[in-house]
């Protein structure tokens, strides 16, 4: 089964402490060494990105960046047996960011991607 | 950390379990000598967990956790037996071995490595039976349950128990340890062929009601990523993996909707795993680079699919050709036939037929119900629809699988 890790937060004003970015970079290696990783990338501030949105039967276009606090910063896929284990993956990195970034805060999205089994 | 929800902890320990089943049995392998103790002591720190953490809450990193609950229980198992006399060379195994340097040590990342190549190297033993090293690979490498592993293969739960026993009775007969360098590369081929074997039985299911298992497909593709971190200068691990990555990438196009096979030709390939294709061309290249080798050259012939827009449009020269190198590499009549079919897309059934015809007598097919499935569609593509549909009759008759039957049946019909 595959889970989509969407993770939300603050975008900091500060670049992450280099411990936060050496346990990332391992806990990466172990889950990909272990076959759950697949795919993962960090995403830009929305400075960078646009929305193109349909409303009233209307086609928009608008470029960033966007007022809301809270960006997308990064997704990571995960090919696993269940969803305990997408949530354990998920804690584990949620878990680097709570201990080695004091006061920061953010929430994953953890999302199953349809596959055949969902079609049963 | 609080008590919470304990149904939702039992998921939450069973998933940490999966995770770091294989590292905890090699690390336990390692300091006891003996796999099958390891996975005594493994499974009562599993029970440890399920008892304590609904009480007192998951604990904070609950994979280390597990690894140094396990490792004292290893340790405190060892101690009572050095009392046994009787139990000298376990003794001697102790004084060494359970010297790691403690917790720190244990954890230390390129031992667990050792420790995991150790188990899986040990567990892939050439002189295990097929049916062993898969059912091993999956309980200690994969986590799995006795009733999980049972489900997968369809067998009673007591049986496939029964199975494993013997399989663990069979391994204290197998020395626990890296294989020297001069025995590797057969050593690697048998990890190879046991995890390829899992992946086939999820593929392509031999026998049940189903055409394909995806599951135990999946679990092989997992095993295949772990030996690529494991043996990153192996060509055929990456070139395996490569492999199940391109031929998974098709399962969700391989069954229609009442779960009958869709083959190749006929496949919506718009329903094909993008991502897996990516990771498995991105593995391809890897292997190639490396060396290659059987797996790899099969890898090349799933990529020639992969890379194609319709069945129609692949570069059947090309896999007719890499058929070719396969054959030298390791001559089989199975693969003529394969060969067989990539010609006739290539607009030469004649050849194709001719290739099969060679092959028939052999006695290794003479219950393979691909050969006269094959033989009947180029008979078909020759025009000699009477002779087609006795072959696909015969295959029909031949296939233990119930989709593949109905499939041939049809054709048996209107070839």
């Amino acid at each position: 089964m595959r889970y989509i890790a969407l993770l939300t937060a603050t975008r900091p004003d500060t670049p992450p402490p280099p411990e936060l970015m050496e346990a990332i970079m391992k806990l990466g290696e172990d889950a990909t060494n272990s076959g759950a990783l697949v795919d993962q990338a960090g995403l830009s501030p929305s400075l960078f990105g646009a929305r193109v949105g349909v409303a009233g039967g209307e086609l928009t276009v608008t470029d960033g960046p966007f007022a809301e606090a809270k960006e997308v910063i990064s997704y990571a896929v995960y090919d696993v047996r269940d969803k305990a284990e997408a949530i354990e993956w998920t804690a584990r990195f949620m878990r680097a960011h709570r201990d080695l970034w004091p006061g920061w805060e953010g929430e994953s999205q953890v999302l199953k991607v349809m596959g055949p089994s969902d079609f049963e | 950390m609080g008590a919470a929800d304990p149904a939702l902890v039992h998921r939450t320990v069973e998933a940490v379990w999966r995770i770091e089943a294989a590292r905890i049995v090699a690390v336990l392998a390692r300091l006891t000598g003996d796999i099958g103790l390891a996975e005594e002591i493994a499974q009562d720190t599993l029970v440890v967990a399920l008892e304590q953490w609904p009480r007192d809450g998951v604990p904070d990193d609950p994979g280390p956790w597990l690894l140094a609950t396990a490792r004292h229980r290893a340790i405190d198992q060892i101690r009572r037996r050095q009392n046994y006399a009787a139990k000298l060379q376990l003794v001697a195994r102790s004084t060494t071995d359970t010297d790691d340097g403690g917790y720190d040590a244990v954890l230390d990342e390129g031992r667990i490595g050792d420790d995991l190549l150790r188990l899986i190297f040990t567990v892939c033993h050439p002189t295990l039976p097929a049916e062993s090293r898969v059912g091993l690979t999956l309980r200690l490498l994969g986590g799995l349950t006795t009733a999980e592993i049972a489900r997968a293969f369809l067998v009673p739960e007591p049986t496939m128990a029964a199975r494993l026993t013997r399989a663990k009775k069979a391994l204290a007969g197998v020395e626990f340890g890296l294989p020297p360098a001069a025995e590797l590369a057969p050593r690697v081929q048998s990890v190879l062929a046991t995890v390829y074997l899992i992946f086939n039985e999820g593929y392509a299911a031999t026998g049940g009601p189903a055409w394909v298992r995806p599951e135990l497909a999946d679990e092989a593709v997992r095993l295949g990523r772990l030996l690529q971190g494991l043996l990153p200068r192996e060509a055929e691990v990456h070139g395996l993996t490569a492999l199940m990555e391109l031929q998974a990438s098709r399962l969700p196009a391989r069954v229609d909707p009442s779960g009958r096979p869709v083959l190749l030709p006929d496949q919506d390939r718009r329903r094909w795993d993008r991502l897996l294709i990516r990771r498995g061309l991105a593995a391809l290249s890897l292997a190639g680079s490396l060396g290659g080798g059987v797996f790899t050259v099969e890898a090349e012939i799933a990529a020639c699919h992969a890379r194609s827009r319709s069945h129609e449009d692949t570069d059947w020269e090309r896999v007719a050709a890499l058929y070719e190198v396969l054959f030298h590499l390791r001559p089989s009549p199975v693969l003529r036939v394969n060969q067989a079919v990539a010609y006739a897309m290539a607009g030469d059934p004649a050849r194709g037929l001719a290739l099969v015809d060679a092959v028939s007598g052999e006695k290794s097919l003479r219950d393979y119900p691909q050969l006269p499935a094959v033989r009947g569609d180029l008979l078909a593509r020759l025009g000699r629809a009477d002779e087609a549909r006795a072959a696909f009759a015969r295959a029909a008759a031949l296939t233990r699988n119930e989709a593949e039957r109905s499939l041939f049946s049809s054709r048996a019909v209107a070839p």
